[in-house]
């Protein structure tokens, strides 16, 4: 069986598809996050903006391991680095 | 191989950099891309406003007034941000983490103008990186010496060495990629929107600039700099 660019094509597009699904651990982990933080802020309603700003940093911080799903996808869909030159 | 296979119909979308003009330097291609021109542009805007706020606290009267006021308050705020976070070794580092916070700032939201954002060319935010490993590790030289460097390597036991040299070098490299994601995630959205619907992206793509230019810019922007001056005043630390 050939394997023509076409065919290499298709599969990095199902790749691309499978790595974002990276993006349902910070999901789960940022809503995680916000719920301790409304909670928090219902315990210490003076504290809020200290708590909010806290939320943000750890949230942003926990996205990161769905963006590196999002740039494998990213790189699989645009740069395409298996196609046979 | 056709190049617009992927988004077949749809040949107006266009997120890439561009080459604008090449020069050789020594014996290699280089190319001025878009990205140049957009930091250019960026730190254009930057310069005059410099100018203009200099020129206002220069002429500063007792009681501010319009646009001295704007100036004191930013300034304000972002030595706010810094003493906060740094505590005593806040006022070595302010300057460096309020221009790195404005510049940072303004090119996210530049996308709001019509500009490619520069940080969303890995190029920059790797350069952001690079000069926070810097940071980090001429601090920790300075502050914790020699000695106290190879304890920290050698952490728990020796055999953790190198472990914690590649924890090192993941600092930068994990910084750098979350604002370019980030930026670049905002940007590919935008131009599959206004490429892929048309004439049907009217008036509500503005509701969605908001979130991934202004709110996803802003909110970047303040983690870059707080992790920075996170590890920054870690590397201060004398035990």
């Amino acid at each position: 069986m050939e394997f023509n660019n076409y065919f290499i094509l298709g599969c990095s597009a199902i790749g691309a598809g499978l790595a974002v699904i990276a993006g349902i651990g910070p999901g789960i982990g940022q809503g995680i996050a916000a719920g301790h933080a409304a909670a928090a802020v219902g315990r210490n309603p003076g504290a809020k903006s200290d708590i909010t700003s806290t939320m943000l940093l750890g949230q942003a911080v926990a996205e990161t391991t769905g963006l590196y799903g999002l740039l494998v996808a990213m790189l699989l869909m645009f740069v395409k680095p298996l196609i046979i030159k | 191989m056709g190049q617009g296979i992927l988004l077949s119909g749809a040949d107006d979308i266009d997120f890439m950099i561009h080459g604008v003009f090449s020069y050789e330097l020594f014996g290699q291609t280089l190319w001025i891309t878009t990205s140049h021109v957009c930091i250019a542009i960026v730190l254009l805007v930057l310069f005059v406003f410099i100018f203009l706020a200099n020129r206002a606290i220069k002429k500063g009267t007792e009681v501010p007034g319009g646009f001295q006021n704007v100036v004191e308050f930013i300034v304000e705020s972002l030595d706010g941000i810094v003493k906060s976070t740094m505590g005593k070794s806040a006022p070595a580092f302010r300057n460096y983490i309020g221009t790195i916070f404005i510049f940072i700032l303004v090119s996210n939201i530049s996308g709001l103008f019509g500009l490619r954002p520069p940080t969303a060319d890995y190029g920059t935010t790797l350069a952001l990186g690079l000069m926070t490993f810097t940071l980090i590790h001429f601090n920790k030289f300075k502050h914790q010496k020699v000695k106290g460097v190879i304890k920290g390597l050698c952490d728990p036991w020796p055999i953790w060495a190198p472990i914690n040299i590649i924890g090192d070098v993941a600092v930068p490299i994990s910084l750098s990629l979350r604002l370019f994601a980030n930026v670049l995630s905002g940007v590919v959205m935008m131009a599959l929107i206004y490429g892929l619907l048309g004439k049907l992206a009217l008036i509500w793509p503005a509701a969605l600039h908001v979130y991934f230019d202004l709110f996803s810019g802003c909110i970047q922007t303040y983690v870059f700099c707080m992790l920075t001056m996170t590890y920054i005043s870690d590397a201060c630390n004398t035990d």
